[in-house]
């Protein structure tokens, strides 16, 4: 067993000792990092490690958030085929956006998947009485029962999460170990370099924006089942943004390092705002300090500092 | 049977005629250098055949198969391997890493990473180099790792833009030794500025000027041919 795969376990493990040692209401909290650390794990996948940095990953989160809550809400379904229909539609999401916006480059790339998720976000309120609109819907209690797990309660839900993120961890570590995993980081470094070594940018970029797509829209209908509310807001581009600043904060390019950034900006905003209405000014400081001082972000600098081989 | 071939191959770029209709073969095993004055053409024609640039007209054919088509990854994939003029190389990964994703991208099977990559390091002298990040290695090294990832694309034909360019010369005996020992398993085409590694390695010379050929033949014939010394030598 890789030391990589080691540390990997043993924070899993630590997250699930957490839970039997904080008060319930942390449990909550927990339960809701896991669920963002998921979406920044794959955000991560497409930015950190593929230099991909899309600016529209709040469409392919609120499309499994919609994918897993519709059909809960109209059709009555249970929730597990709800979180695979949700998961499903982030990855089509982000097949059909990557398609057309991945013919483009850098800023570019930006503002084109920026504007395919304001498109969506758009589309959402102009359907209201279908999507709920603004105010959004509250999820049927009957889609929120998995394996026997009642996702209302505070600890059944919480192991839903560690659950999801697991799966999006261990997954994410075997990738970027893989060839394919090599591949992305070329892509990232020298995309005219890798191309020369027969690798087809096009090609590659789409598989990374999908799998990302994947983690978002599982994080994104997980969000839905697991705290019973689907709305607009959810589209919006702060979806969009969180994910970077889980990453930026935690380490582009690390495995954990969207764990780390959700984790820390959470207990961040959540302290900040005990002292202060203007809580946002003070996460604003906390990232130009860290833009300015540690670009690399938390486990980037460990990487540079400690251990070369951190994944 | 020519194993690389080009014919009326063309690129302008705006007024400027970078290669003009140009007929060339690369036969299997030979050495064949490129020459020509600065602004002759030399790179745009290896990356019309490489596909970095796409062609205006004409057609390039690889062991009879028509790859004007295809682009620059498929290419490669196909056996024909470019290394860059100016050092290109991954510098934030491993040595191990840069000849791994040349190795992946020849489409070797799984199990040959870990026997190929020291192969291709150790027929430029650098095996147990696998560790060192490729960003810290001396000028020379890297471009010996240049060399390397395109060996290990394991290719059928090898393209080198100025390989020698900013070698010393101890390293420039190295290379040639190492250019001779490729073939005749690989077709080298050497576009090179040194005329003394050019007469030494090439079996055969194509001069460009203007993008057009100016001459084609052996080393002997080239140096004997007057529009080339008027050209070019400057005699």
């Amino acid at each position: 067993m890789s030391r990589a795969f080691t540390l990997h376990l043993a924070v899993l493990s630590g997250l699930l000792a957490a839970a039997f040692l904080v008060p319930d209401w942390q449990v909550t909290n927990l339960a809701r990092i896991l669920v963002l650390a998921t979406f920044a794990t794959g955000y991560n996948l497409a930015f950190g490690y593929t230099g991909l940095l899309s600016l529209g990953h709040a469409l392919f989160f609120a499309a499994g958030m919609y994918g897993a809550g519709l059909p809960a809400w109209h059709w009555d379904w249970p929730a597990l085929p709800a979180l695979l229909a949700g998961t499903a539609a982030g990855g089509a999401f982000a097949f059909a956006t990557g398609l057309l916006a991945l013919r483009t480059a850098g800023v570019s790339f930006m503002i084109v998947t920026l504007m395919f998720a304001q498109a969506f976000a758009l589309t959402i309120l102009y359907f209201n009485t279908w999507t709920g609109g603004d105010e959004g819907f509250v999820i049927p209690d009957a889609a929120r029962v998995l394996f026997g797990l009642d996702l209302s309660q505070d600890m059944p839900r919480f192991f839903a999460a560690l659950v999801l993120f697991a799966i999006g961890l261990l997954a994410a570590l075997a990738l970027v170990q893989s060839r394919f995993g090599r591949a992305m980081v070329a892509l990232r470094e020298n995309e005219e370099r890798a191309r020369m070594l027969g690798i087809n940018p096009y090609a590659a970029k789409l598989r990374v924006l999908v799998i990302s797509g994947l983690y978002a829209g599982a994080a994104g209908a997980a969000y839905g089942l697991f705290f019973g509310y689907a709305g607009g807001s959810f589209a919006g581009i702060q979806y969009s943004i969180l994910p970077m600043l889980y990453v930026l904060l935690g380490g582009a390019g690390t495995t954990l390092g969207g764990l780390l950034g959700a984790g820390v900006m959470f207990y961040l905003i959540d302290f900040a705002s005990d002292i202060t209405d203007a809580w946002l000014f003070l996460v604003g400081a906390v990232l130009v300090v860290l833009v300015l001082f540690a670009p690399k972000g938390i486990l980037g600098w460990v990487r540079a500092k400690w251990w070369g081989g951190l994944p | 049977m020519s194993l690389l071939s080009a014919r009326g191959l063309t690129r302008h770029f705006g007024g400027l005629r970078a290669v003009d209709g140009v007929d060339f073969d690369l036969s299997p095993g030979e050495i064949h250098a490129l020459i020509g004055p600065n602004g002759a053409g030399k790179t745009t024609f290896v990356s019309l055949l490489s596909g970095r640039v796409p062609a205006q007209s004409g057609s390039i054919t690889l062991d009879g198969a028509d790859i004007t088509g295809l682009p620059a990854h498929a290419r490669v994939r196909r056996g024909l391997a470019y290394t860059f003029q100016i050092t290109s190389i991954f510098p934030g990964l491993s040595v191990f890493d840069n000849v791994a994703l040349a190795v992946q991208g020849g489409m070797q099977p799984a199990r040959a990473l870990a026997k190929a990559v020291p192969q291709a390091l150790d027929r430029v002298d650098m095996a147990g180099m696998q560790g060192a990040q490729a960003g810290t290695l001396s000028y020379g090294h890297q471009r010996l790792l240049e060399l390397a990832m395109g060996l290990a694309l394991a290719p059928r034909v090898l393209i080198l833009d100025e390989p020698t360019q900013g070698l010393a010369a101890g390293e420039i005996a190295g290379f040639k030794a190492l250019v001779r020992s490729l073939v005749p398993d690989v077709a080298v085409l050497l576009i090179e500025h040194n005329m003394e590694v050019v007469m030494d390695l090439a079996t055969r010379i194509t001069v460009l000027n203007f993008g057009r050929v100016l001459a084609q033949g052996t080393p002997d014939q080239v140096r004997s041919n007057p529009a080339v010394q008027e050209a070019y030598l400057g005699a």
